[in-house]
């Protein structure tokens, strides 16, 4: 039971990180209907992003709320960043070419990422710096709580939770959610759609680089190449909460971050990568639309 | 009516031309590619089925030329009904065995995941290449990480190209006289308007089904040739990139042109192996390729034409 609690646990830190990137994957397909495949690469540059702040500024020698902050903010503007000019350069020139091509490019971008990544940062993996110091705060028997899960824990949850405000409570967040369910009636209406569109981008990215930092805390090994599990990970989060829903990504990202313990835990390590995909395919099979999801009916 | 043989004399010819080219004109490495080439052009059309023809767009490519790979690979190790000289028969019983369990496979995989929108097919097919994937890589009787090594490969260098060539040379003429029927219109006015074609009663399910079931069939039999001709196999050589490889040779030469996609695996490998000096660049500028191409050239070389239609184009405008 406590083995139970403790996995529980574990899955609900990856299963948070998880939906922070579910919830990129998710916006850019409301606004676009783009599966933006370069998103797990944005995400490894706010690691690196903040793994070179954290050197070059002799952060890592000194750990705490400080040098935890500043990685986020690097983090996040960095993603930000790179998101905009993925969105200016690669997608913004094919928004009438059909899906196909669009999809392409965007598999296109992240190759190009990773590759360059490689490049640029060396295909070694590198530590992450420690940015905060790890204490145990709650020992119950077998089950303990440590200061990192509940830092990832209330991180997430309260990007979570402003991303949620801002969505639902601002002005901007209703102009997205208009241009998300018909473009051409938003711009009539005079919202600038290419701009919502870039400050989606800006969202998602920065969600992105937020998890970037939450991942390095607790798994320190980063490399040019992570994204890619951990992004295909997310998006399929994204389609069990049914993509285009913003809680069905948070739903999701909790959902497969715990089934992923749950199976690494009591069934075997190895497989906890196939299992990933083997939930999309059921949930493709038997609930194509996720689980928070409603069935769009196609009009000729 | 003496004339309909000049096609298929001149096909079944090609391939022992270019093997005997290859065998005594070129080096090892160069020999290596001329194979390299054979397999790429099979793999090429068999996606631009999919992806050109029916307008799906399948990321799993390399799961199926897996299948295909590591199935002719085992029963190669235990099945051995032909000897001496009609050896290269052999081959034919893998070849087979390795394309039709890539189309079973391929059926299972189209069955249900065609019901659902573009993108959706996408990411089933990537995510079950990734799956295969996984379970070669831990599946201990299989090699595992390690792989396979010591397949049985052909005699010698001239029967593996014939061997080779003559299956580029079927795969082809097969596809093209496919599409070139009224199966190829189904396949055709699905890509166009899905909708439409159902409301004139194409089965549209039935006909994506049947070209990612031959699809994948061709990619099994493209995958034994390559477990046969490298006579080593590892997970790692089918990972994701390569189903990537066979997208840019199928949207460089065109999407729907089966010409195309011979040029285009022809300009691919030989490009691939070209660039191997600039080293880590290679697959920078390989990335930049495509989103170049996507962004500037969509239809690629040849588009949906074939290279027969820009002949007739252009011998008619002499006359």
């Amino acid at each position: 039971m406590e083995e139970f609690l403790q996995h529980v646990i574990n899955g609900l830190n990856l299963g948070a990180i998880y939906a922070l990137i579910a919830l990129g994957y998710t916006m850019v397909y409301g606004v676009l209907q783009l599966i933006n495949f370069a998103h797990s690469e944005v995400y490894m540059v706010g690691a690196f992003a903040s793994y070179y702040l954290a050197r070059f500024t002799g952060i890592a020698d000194k750990p705490g709320p400080i040098a935890f902050i500043s990685c986020l903010v690097v983090s996040m503007i960095t993603c930000s960043i790179l998101g905009l000019t993925i969105e200016r350069l690669a997608y913004r020139p094919l928004r009438s070419a059909p899906k196909l091509n669009i999809l392409i490019t965007a598999i296109g971008v992240s190759l190009f990422l990773q590759f360059s990544g490689q490049v640029v940062f060396g295909a070694d993996p590198k530590v992450f710096p420690q940015l905060l110091e790890d204490a145990s705060l709650v020992q119950w028997g077998m089950i303990e709580l440590r200061l990192f899960d509940v830092v990832i824990l209330a991180v997430a949850f309260a990007s979570m939770f402003a991303l949620r405000f801002f969505i639902l409570s601002t002005k901007t967040g209703k102009a997205i959610r208009a241009v998300s369910q018909s473009p051409r009636t938003s711009s009539l209406m005079g919202i600038s759609v290419n701009r919502m569109i870039s400050i989606t981008f800006i969202l998602g990215s920065s969600l992105a680089g937020v998890g970037a930092v939450l991942v390095g805390l607790k798994y320190p090994k980063i490399e040019p190449l992570m994204g890619m599990m951990i992004g295909m990970k997310a998006f399929v989060s994204a389609v069990l909460g049914g993509i285009g829903n913003l809680p069905g990504a948070v739903v999701g990202g909790l959902l497969m971050g715990v089934c992923e313990e749950m199976v690494a835990g009591y069934l075997s390590s190895t497989y906890r990568d196939a299992l990933a995909f083997g939930l999309l395919i059921v949930i493709l099979l038997f609930k194509p639309n996720g689980l928070m999801g409603t069935t769009q009916v196609e009009k000729v | 009516m003496s004339q309909r043989w000049i096609g298929p004399a001149v096909a079944l010819a090609v391939p022992f031309l270019v093997a005997a080219v290859a065998t005594f004109g070129l080096d090892a490495y160069v020999q290596l590619i001329v194979l390299g080439v054979a397999i790429n052009i099979i793999l090429a059309a068999s996606l631009n089925l999919v992806n050109g023809f029916c307008g799906q767009f399948s990321l799993g490519h390399a799961g199926f030329m897996a299948l295909g790979a590591y199935s002719s690979a085992a029963l190669s190790q235990h099945f051995h009904p032909f000897s001496g000289p009609m050896q290269v028969l052999n081959f034919v019983v893998y070849a087979l065995f390795g394309g039709i369990l890539a189309g079973v496979a391929g059926f299972l995989v189209g069955l249900p995941s065609l019901r659902l929108k573009g993108d959706y097919l996408a990411i089933v097919t990537l995510g079950f290449g990734e799956i295969i994937r996984v379970v070669f890589l831990n599946s201990d009787s299989l090699g595992g990480a390690r792989g396979i090594h010591g397949i049985l490969g052909f005699q010698s260098y001239f029967v593996s190209c014939v061997f080779a060539y003559l299956c580029m040379t079927i795969t082809f003429l097969t596809l093209w006289r496919w599409t070139h029927s009224s199966y190829g219109r189904a396949f055709l006015s699905v890509r166009e308007d899905e909708m439409a074609a159902e409301c004139m009663g194409v089965d549209t399910t039935r006909t994506k089904v049947l070209a990612f079931v031959v699809s994948s069939f061709f990619a099994g039999l493209a995958g034994s040739l390559y477990a046969h001709i490298y006579t080593d196999l590892n997970p790692m050589t089918f990972q994701f990139n390569k189903s990537v490889d066979v997208v840019i040779m199928v949207v460089l030469g065109g999407m729907g042109s089966l010409s195309g996609s011979v040029i285009s695996a022809f300009i691919v490998t030989v490009a691939l192996e070209m660039l191997r000096s600039v080293g880590d660049l290679r697959m920078v500028l390989y990335a930049l390729l495509l989103i170049l191409l996507m962004i500037l050239r969509p239809e690629g070389l040849l588009g949906s034409k074939e290279l027969s239609d820009l002949w007739r184009k252009y011998a008619r405008r002499r006359t």
